[in-house]
């Protein structure tokens, strides 16, 4: 029964619309497998089973009534524990929230993935308050790379890679604020997009850093990451960020070709230190899509350091209060980073935010000569658990400041990025390439992501793991 | 800037007390690495000069 677990949410819904398995069967079929597979993997922190079943239930009386199911019917998803869940406490992975009253609704991404079919199952680990790059908790216990459970999943969003690299469910939402989607996408080997900030509303998720945050899928088909978000955009009063810009139809970008795409390798920063296979990856996906030229982008190093600051006082600022009566009560390392961001001078943040619009003018001159950038999502591939240092020209470098080198500049101005996952020859852990587009073209990051899927460049294999640890 | 003329110790302590944070002797190390690596993070933004006239991103718009 568990070979519906293996299914895109694409074929999911298709095959639910059309009667040919019910929504019934898909929901069981993804518990059953986040039974076999989460107490290693540890992506799960919630099992919301019974209200699942009700949902799919609600599902095939539609359908058996004659009606649309919509067009995620039947198809399983889950959330990183920063979203709103009716009935379950949001824990932005904390122990500190554990004590706040369940949620009295669902976030509005949730609703709106609900409205169209679609069924949630549950809540995922994460890295504590989405302060982490790593997918470790210490109050959850880590999250586990399906691919190798010794690996991290990579983070904030580290169950949400977890839980579909695994195949216990098909789709899952993260956040990411300087790469906590992209990061678990290139360590778990998944599709994962960040939309352009204020794009998708973030009301009933709890925050890390407002002027930052961004929402968005995790997937192991461009389709689905495509479908999803026609699903959920659209904008929302609950969220002052989210602009009411007119629809895509991610969708309609599928099944094209590149042609007329202007795409280039981001030069400078980008190709800066890294392990040989974050270069490698992206040269060749450069090839696959007919492309050496290299762009420099000029200030990508100040932007990483102007994410970075905003960052440390920002979060610092949401927790102050928290870190002055709790500070025993967080994880260790998250506690000690946002202490010295509370300790950040008010002029270098200022300047970093008047940076940020300098930053954004200069690249968008860019983009009126290129529509694609290229550059690693990560500078390394899953990293052990429980590793602290990242070696890098013969430099040893605190790995957690130093996994979102790539990731953080680019969220810093809001651009839209799809993570696609490489597979190298002979490698064993996969590793991601950003596709970075101008704001608001989503559309060409998808048919981009989609194109190269089809040519078998990028790929997102479900994990062979079955359940035990080596 | 000349990081071996900073002393984190001595930032924390103070602004510990100016922000009314406990740091307990277990923190010290993990906070003084961080102020560090901020510091040195922070280098090329700070020697970038900006026009007087720049505006921060948010713009608030009443």
């Amino acid at each position: 029964m568990t070979e519906w677990a293996d299914k895109t949410a694409a074929v999911i819904a298709a095959a639910v619309k059309t009667g040919t398995v019910s929504a019934r069967t898909v929901v069981e079929a993804a518990l059953q497998r986040i039974e076999q597979r989460n107490p290693v993997l540890n992506a799960f922190t919630d099992v919301t089973a019974t209200r699942a079943l009700a949902k799919a239930d609600a599902v095939d009386a539609v359908r058996a009534g004659g009606g649309d199911p919509g067009p995620l019917a039947g198809v399983p998803f889950a959330v990183k524990n920063l979203f709103d869940v009716a009935d379950v406490v949001t824990l932005a992975g904390s122990k500190i929230n554990r004590a706040h009253a369940p949620a009295a609704k669902n976030a509005i991404l949730i609703e709106r993935l609900e409205q169209s079919g679609a069924v949630l199952v549950g809540a995922l680990n994460m890295g504590e308050y989405a302060y982490d790059f790593t997918g470790e908790n210490a109050h959850a216990g880590p999250s586990r790379n399906p691919h190798d459970p010794n690996h991290m999943t990579g983070g904030s969003s580290g169950g949400s890679g977890g839980a579909v690299a695994s195949g216990m469910v098909p789709l899952s939402l993260g956040s990411d604020t300087n790469g906590s989607i992209r990061v678990p996408s290139s360590f778990c080997g998944l599709f994962g997009l960040k939309p352009t900030y204020g794009r998708l509303p973030r009301s009933g998720s709890f925050p890390f850093v407002a002027s930052l945050d961004h929402l968005g899928p995790m997937a192991r088909s461009t389709a689905d990451m495509a479908l999803s978000f026609d699903a959920m955009q659209g904008p929302d009063a609950g969220d002052a960020a989210c602009a009411d810009v007119p629809a895509l139809s991610l969708s309609s970008a599928l099944g094209n070709d590149i042609f007329g795409l202007r795409i280039a390798i981001a030069g400078g920063h980008f190709q800066g230190d890294a392990h040989v296979e974050a270069h490698q990856a992206v040269e060749v996906v450069a090839e696959a899509l007919g492309t050496n030229a290299v762009i420099d982008i000029p200030g990508a190093a100040e932007a990483r350091a102007a994410a970075y600051l905003i960052t440390m006082a920002e979060g610092a600022a949401l927790h102050l209060d928290r870190l002055k009566t709790r500070h025993a009560d967080f994880d260790a390392d998250v506690r000690d980073r946002l202490i010295a961001g509370a300790m950040i001078p008010g002029a270098w943040v200022t300047k970093a935010q008047k940076y940020r619009r300098h930053f954004r003018q200069q690249v968008l001159k860019l983009f009126k000569t290129v529509d694609v950038l290229l550059a690693p999502s990560t500078p390394c591939v899953a990293p052990l658990i429980g590793q602290k240092i990242l070696r890098l020209s013969d430099q040893d470098l605190p790995l957690r400041p130093n996994v979102g080198v790539f990731t953080q500049p680019i969220s810093f101005i809001g651009l839209p990025v799809a993570s696609v996952p490489v597979w190298l020859e002979g490698r064993r852990l996969p590793i991601g390439v950003q596709i970075i587009c101008a704001p608001w073209r989503e559309d060409i990051c998808v048919r981009v992501s989609d194109w190269l899927e089809r040519q078998g460049v990028v790929r997102a294999p479900i994990a062979a793991f079955e359940g035990v640890m080596a | 800037m000349k990081p071996d003329d900073f002393d984190p110790d001595v930032l924390m302590d103070q602004m510990a007390r100016f922000l009314g944070l406990t740091i307990e002797p277990q923190y010290r190390a993990g906070v003084a690495q961080h102020l560090c690596s901020a510091r040195k993070i922070a280098e090329p933004l700070l020697a970038f000069e900006l026009d007087d006239e720049s505006e921060p991103a948010p713009v608030f718009k009443p």
